[in-house]
């Protein structure tokens, strides 16, 4: 019996409707960006240790990296 | 509890709602409380698969009403007396902890999680992750050098967190309405993945690869290949500044001559 597919395992094609040009004038590629700009369009892919909570995690790394602001994407607790 | 965990900076903050969505995979430590046959532990196990039933535990944030989450697999790993090895994978907001316990029910001599590792968070695997020692030293080498392939050490640009979204890709001329909330129209999609589901959410991506907006499919793939006009997106969270692309009101007109 097939089970639910979990997303990283769904087949994913690219369906083309039309094609176009885009012009250098204005925007980046993502892996293009620079120094701040990299970094404040980031992620980190964190091994959190055990003990503190996700927060206080994601606290830590806002600390490390001088930042403004940061998010976490879904609470690994006790 | 330990294990991935990805942790948006700056605006990346604005697509951590994509990755709640994207599931997550576990291997956990099953502690049962009395000895029971391993042949009824696999078939437990695999029984939670699909649909299972759970209201958050007391200590959450999140309304503590019963709600379902799929289970896309549970794998016993190995038994070693009353420890119980097994790698499950699941939609977000599932517990871990309450699946044990569940499982314990059902085995008839209870049980409860005694260890959990993340080994995925959406399209973030344990292989790549970067341990918090790692990301101080790191960043420590990029104030000093100034390299930005040291900082490429730690950082992914948060395009990445979206890999599992459904992604839907438009014309430039497209691009600034929707950074401004507009609803994404057909004539301006280039492209989409056939993972699109009518009703899911998906990413609306410039041909550079930038992500542009989340969004909600209110079509399907057929109708979005082959609508002229209507609505194909409806746009809910702007994430590229407005005017980074050049402002194109009028329909029909070309940016690229």
């Amino acid at each position: 019996m097939p089970r639910t597919v979990a997303p990283w395992e769904a087949k994913r094609e690219l369906l083309v409707k039309a094609e176009d040009k885009t012009s250098p004038k204005y925007g980046r590629n993502p892996e293009d960006r620079q120094a701040e700009d990299y970094m404040l369009h980031g992620v980190v892919n964190l091994d959190k240790p055990a003990g503190p909570t996700s927060h206080e995690v994601a606290a830590w790394v806002k600390r490390i990296l001088k930042l403004q602001a940061v998010g976490h994407g879904g609470t690994l607790e006790a | 509890m330990t294990g991935v965990l990805p942790v948006t900076l700056g605006e990346a903050t604005k697509v951590v709602q994509a990755l709640l969505y994207s599931g997550k995979e576990y291997v956990c430590v099953m502690k049962l409380h009395a000895d029971a046959p391993e042949a009824c532990v696999r078939e437990v196990l695999k029984e939670f698969e699909d649909l299972v039933y759970q209201r958050p535990p007391l200590r959450s944030s999140v309304k503590r009403q019963l709600r379902t989450r799929r289970i896309y697999y549970s794998d016993f790993l190995e038994m070693d007396g009353r420890n119980v090895l097994f790698r499950v994978g699941c939609e977000g907001g599932t517990y871990i902890r309450k699946l044990c316990f569940d499982v314990g029910e059902v085995l008839g001599c209870g049980a409860h999680m005694q260890e959990l590792r993340r080994t995925r968070a959406g399209p973030f695997l344990e292989d790549g992750s970067v341990a918090l020692h790692d990301l101080a030293y790191w960043f420590a080498e990029w104030e000093k050098t100034k390299d930005d392939k040291v900082l490429r050490r730690f950082v992914q640009p948060m395009e990445n967190a979206l890999a599992l979204i459904p992604k839907v890709c438009i014309r430039d001329s497209a691009v600034d309405a929707v950074c401004y909330g507009a609803r994404l129209t057909a004539p301006g999609v280039l492209s989409i993945e056939s993972s699109l589901v009518k009703g899911s959410i998906v990413a609306i991506m410039t041909l550079k690869g930038e992500a542009v907006a989340l969004g909600r499919a209110v079509a399907d793939v057929e109708e979005i290949m082959h609508l002229e006009h209507g609505v194909v997106v409806n746009t809910e969270r702007v994430l590229m500044p407005r005017g980074t692309y050049p402002r194109c009101w009028k329909s029909g007109e070309k940016i690229n001559d």
